[in-house]
């Protein structure tokens, strides 16, 4: 959201409705003008680094105290641990706890990346399809790897439909190995692209607001598609994170 | 990837309509991807430890004992009850066992008093008797020297009216004479 009020600039200088709703997501260097490197710090290295940084004074500093009775932030804390904890129970099975502290990594940092691109004037890093189809390909790589280590061939039976009738399953095959191959692609773009949208709406919104007349509906948009972006915050890092503990069941227990 | 297949593929996709500001749009910007990549791998590694090394296994352990304490004072709780329970029976079977006690010290004392009162109550009729009898035997001596004083006194009496009529009697005629009469 770093450009709102370069935005309503060049409203103002252009005299009529000028919007840059995707300068918000462009990647800059932290210090000084010049090519983006790598190694280079941006914008990018910064709020990745307060992700950590949130991730850390909640998990690690909130429950110093180790307190049998929890105070308000341990108690987010544990909240946290037993929500993710029981989704890899709950969807991937028992045997995939040991992924436990995999599946937290992706859900506190999606989170916290979400929530963090909600300030006014943040980047939002999860609303970049570099970082999401990482994630995703990393989930992707991780279940396929996996899968064939632990289940050897049987691994392909997640493609051979056993339940169904005979005549029917080298087709169902087809579309299971397309759908397999497609996971990662609407994996990442899923969120990628509900981040996005969302914050490109409410910079639309922003746009209209140099209009006296229309700006209080503006105003009041962009207060409910903020609301909106909360709830979407949350739901995103949820999904991602359950369809991460889907996937790991498919490699954990192949067979339908 | 080059800047030319980013901005392609931004036109492509039709957002950018905004010149010269921004190259299309900057998520298929491929020349940033090497950067987002190398930071995100840094910050998702520097979480993962984070996590595994201190805070999960530190909640972990938190939420163990936190469900061995609760574990511990619910069978404490139940113990505790138990024990009420037992000091409960304990206490109605000591208030019962009292209560007979009590009982029985009442049909004895009660007995006991009964026996005493009948005894008094033996000894004071005999007493009353004994005062009876001796009343009675005062009386009759009473009576008795009543009635010799009257016998004197109507033989004196009768041996004066006879003086007194002019006649003369001995006394032992006299005296014979009214004992007769007082018979009659």
């Amino acid at each position: 959201m770093a450009t709102e009020t370069a935005a309503a600039d060049h409203g103002a200088e252009g005299g009529g409705l000028v919007f840059h709703p995707m300068d918000q997501f462009i990647v800059k260097p932290l210090f000084g003008e010049g090519e983006v490197h790598w190694y280079t710090i941006t914008n990018v290295t910064l709020w990745m680094a307060l992700a950590v940084l949130a991730v850390f004074a909640l998990m690690v500093m909130m429950t110093s105290r180790r307190a049998t009775i929890p105070t308000k932030g341990q108690s987010i804390a544990e909240m946290a641990y037993g929500f993710v904890y029981k989704m890899v129970e709950d969807v991937a099975g028992k045997d995939a706890v040991p992924f436990f502290p995999y599946v937290m990594t992706l859900f506190m940092f999606i989170v916290f990346a979400n929530f963090l691109g909600l300030l006014p004037m943040s980047f939002t890093t999860t609303s970049h399809f570099a970082v999401t189809v990482v994630l995703a390909l990393a989930v992707f790589l991780t279940v396929t790897i996996y899968g064939f280590m632990k289940n050897g061939a049987h691994f392909l039976n997640l493609f051979w439909v056993s339940s169904a009738p005979l005549p029917l399953r080298p087709i169902l095959a087809v579309i299971e190995l397309i759908s397999y191959f497609v996971r990662p692609v609407s994996h990442s773009i899923r969120l990628a692209g509900n981040v996005m949208a969302g914050h490109a709406v409410i910079k639309v919104f922003a746009g209209f607001a140099a209009i006296a007349i229309i700006s209080p509906v503006s105003i009041v948009a962009i207060t409910a598609m903020y609301g909106l972006e909360v709830l979407v915050a949350f739901i995103q890092a949820y999904v991602f994170t359950i369809l991460t503990c889907v996937y790991l069941k498919d490699a954990l227990h192949p067979g339908h | 990837m080059a800047t030319s297949t980013g901005d392609g593929l931004a036109d492509a996709t039709g957002v950018a309509e905004h010149g010269a500001s921004a190259p299309g749009m900057p998520q298929l910007n491929f020349d940033h991807w090497g950067n987002q990549i190398f930071w995100l791998i840094i910050a998702l590694a520097a979480i993962y430890f984070i996590l595994s090394r201190v805070a999960l296994p530190r909640i972990g352990a938190v939420l163990a004992e936190r469900a061995g304490t609760i574990t511990n004072d619910i069978a404490a709780a139940e113990d505790l009850k138990q024990k009420a329970k037992d000091a409960e029976a304990a206490y109605d079977k000591a208030l019962a066992d009292a209560r007979v006690e009590a009982n029985k010290i009442v049909a004895e004392t009660r007995a006991e008093i009964q026996a005493d009162l009948d005894a008094a109550t033996a000894k004071a009729d005999a007493e009353i008797a004994a005062k009876a009898a001796e009343g009675e035997k005062a009386i009759a001596a009473i009576k008795a020297d009543a009635i010799t004083n009257i016998e004197t006194v109507a033989k004196d009496t009768a041996a004066a009216i006879v003086a007194g009529l002019g006649f003369s009697a001995d006394d032992a005629a006299v005296s014979k004479a009214v004992t007769s009469r007082m018979k009659g």
